[in-house]
């Protein structure tokens, strides 16, 4: 065995540890000690990623002395090392960004409690990307909702705790539904490693036992995990959550807890239920139905919103559209467009927010479009930032954003029932996101702003953020530029999921 | 019919509580009554792990040296998954008390529709 296949291990426990040790350290320790930890666990992330390149095959880890059927297992291939490089970047280019809003939005006494909150969302990310085993699955969607919560409530004004209820309403709505299908599946099949589970799950379809269980099964999964991601028609505690949270918390909510859920979702369907299974309950027909619903519904309530942080934030019900929209296909390269979208809009979506922090410092805090003409003049990185964001968002060619629209529109012409809907749904929410993108980025490039040249002495925006907004512009472009070997290695984690 | 859900029934109790619990969670409009929801429906899936565990006529799953045989015991798994499900659920009971009582200092009220509401009114 290599050592490079501790890293998954070592990842998660990192993390979890940065975490404890943080409790007994300052605020800004605890911010070094995070950025660090994101660091090396990315490192780590992108060697598992080269050592499955390199081998061709995914590895499972024993975790403790028990083997296969019963024990506890970490799986690493292609697809999950890739997950977690970029999970990881984008938490650490978030953090980076964020920091200096942190400190203005937590109280200082509570600062270390924030990075804690942080260092325990990527080790549960880290564990759902890593895990072979249902229950540990579960056991870290929790984690995961409670450091999202804390992340959400760390803010203390009304908006954001009011905000973090209505997550933790829906989060909890979300995990019950998950840990009953769970429950379910287990008492059928009598395993909980994803690997046996799935050979239980064949044999059990093959004799046409359990039919109504199974379905039930799938159901209860697939709507959990949905509405802990936020598709739409359970879309509504986003824009209070992602828009009222500080910078890096709304950047990492959006960016990567959905993303989260979403690629264990994925999993769930490759690695257990098995995807002919999946394709013949037509519970794809019910995500594709929703996921375009949300494509729609999430743009149009962006256009009618007043608020930059909220409409970006209603711009996420309509890309977590897309991603299920692409699940709904039913084919690989409808999944395929999905993941891809996946890192897409984790780099975009983090992007926007960190971004539009830096414009929202220049024009006296003030997050209405009016406010923020000129905005773009007055801190030229936020601006060029949120452009790019917006543009790939909209799915300018060169950005990250083009690429996954241009894959959802080729795996729709493969699925002949679904290709009129997607293409024309995909055309108008493209129009749509141009509406209320390019309006806002036209805004703050506007000479005309009612910030005149009185403000002067406005504060400038941090070294930091800058820097983390350079980052992820670069980011955006290598997904856009260099996605043939991004996709291509979606392409062989997928077949290793088999 | 009867007599299916009277075989299954701790299956049939448990998918029943694990309704009750979701729809109070969902719809209820007073957060202390929706933090009872979760907790029902936290303890439905319990009972249905528990009860789906249990083997009838076998005992605890405690080794000692004279019953080394796996036949003696019911499965330890499910027990196992509860308890670590039961420590889940305190930790999140006691997040949402928490952010409850902040509501309720904040705000004066525990109905979830008043308090968004409010904070809405409120500058953010």
């Amino acid at each position: 065995m290599s050592f490079v296949q501790n890293f998954p291990f070592f990842s998660i426990i990192l993390a979890m540890f940065s975490g404890i040790v943080s409790s007994v350290l300052s605020g800004r320790r605890a911010r070094d000690l995070s950025l660090c930890m994101i660091g090396i666990t990315t490192a780590m992330s992108a060697c598992v990623l080269f050592f499955c390149r390199e081998t061709g095959e995914s590895y499972t880890y024993m975790m403790g002395h028990f083997p296969a059927p019963w024990g506890n297992e970490i799986r690493a291939g292609v697809l999950e090392g890739l997950t977690a490089v970029m999970f990881g970047i984008v938490m650490f280019l978030s953090v980076l960004g964020g920091m200096n809003d942190a400190v203005e939005d937590v109280e200082a006494s509570k600062l270390n409690l924030f990075y804690i909150m942080i260092d325990l969302m990527l080790s549960s990310l880290l564990a759902l990307v890593y895990t072979n085993d249902l229950f540990t699955a579960y056991v870290f969607v929790e984690i995961n909702t409670i450091a999202g919560c804390g992340l959400i409530m760390i803010r203390m004004r009304g908006r954001s705790l009011s905000a973090a209820i209505r997550y933790m309403i829906l989060s909890q709505l979300g995990s019950g539904l998950f840990l009953i299908g769970l429950s379910i599946l287990y008492d059928i099949t009598g395993h909980l490693l994803m690997s046996p589970a799935k050979e239980a799950v064949a044999a059990i379809l093959a004799d046409g036992r359990y039919e109504i269980p199974m379905l039930v099964v799938l159901a209860v999964i697939s709507v959990g995990l949905a509405i802990k991601s936020g598709l739409y028609p359970f879309h509504y505690w986003i824009p209070d959550t992602y828009g009222y949270a500080t910078p890096t918390a709304s950047a990492v909510l959006s960016g990567l807890v959905s993303k989260g859920y979403i690629f264990l979702l994925v999993k769930i369907f490759f690695r257990v239920l098995g995807t002919e299974n999946i394709i013949d309950s037509h519970m794809v027909n019910v995500l594709y139905i929703f996921g375009i619903a949300g494509m729609l519904m999430g743009s149009l309530h962006a256009i009618r919103e007043r608020d930059t942080g909220r409409m970006i934030a209603y711009s996420s019900v309509a890309q977590i559209g897309y991603i299920y929209m692409g699940i709904g296909l039913g084919t690989e390269a409808g999944v395929i467009a999905a993941l891809f979208h996946v890192f897409t809009h984790s780099a975009t979506k983090a992007l926007l927010f960190i971004s539009a922090v830096g414009l929202y410092d220049v024009s006296g805090g003030k997050r209405n479009p009016e406010s923020l003409r000129g905005a773009a003049y007055r801190n030229p990185v936020a601006g060029i930032g949120f452009t790019v964001g917006a543009l790939s968002m909209v799915g300018f060619p060169m950005l990250s954003g083009f690429i996954s629209k241009l894959l959802f529109a080729t795996s729709a012409l493969q699925s002949p029932g679904k290709m009129l809907p997607t293409l024309i749904v995909l055309a108008v929410s493209t129009t749509l996101n141009a509406v209320y993108f390019l309006r806002l980025v036209i805004s703050v490039y506007s000479r005309r702003g009612v910030y005149g040249e009185e403000q002067a002495a406005q504060p400038k925006s941090s070294f930091a953020l800058r820097i983390s907004i350079v980052c992820f512009v670069v980011l955006n472009f290598i997904l856009g530029l260099a996605s043939q070997p991004i996709v291509g290695a979606i392409r062989e984690g997928l077949s290793m999921f088999g | 019919m009867l007599e299916f859900f009277s075989r299954n029934l701790e299956a049939t109790v448990s998918v029943i509580l694990f309704g009750v619990g979701f729809t109070m969670l969902l719809l209820h409009q007073n957060l202390i009554k929706k933090i009872m929801g979760m907790n029902i429906m936290d303890t439905a899936v319990y009972l249905f792990l528990a009860a789906k565990g249990y083997i009838d006529g076998r005992m605890v799953p405690i080794v000692t040296e004279e019953t080394l045989d796996a036949s003696l015991y019911i499965n330890p798994v499910p027990s196992g998954l509860v308890l670590t499900g039961i420590v889940v659920s305190v930790s999140t009971t006691a997040l949402m008390l928490a952010l409850t009582k902040r509501l309720y200092e904040k705000y004066g009220s525990l109905n979830l529709d008043e308090i968004l509401m409010l904070a809405k009114e409120e500058k953010q």
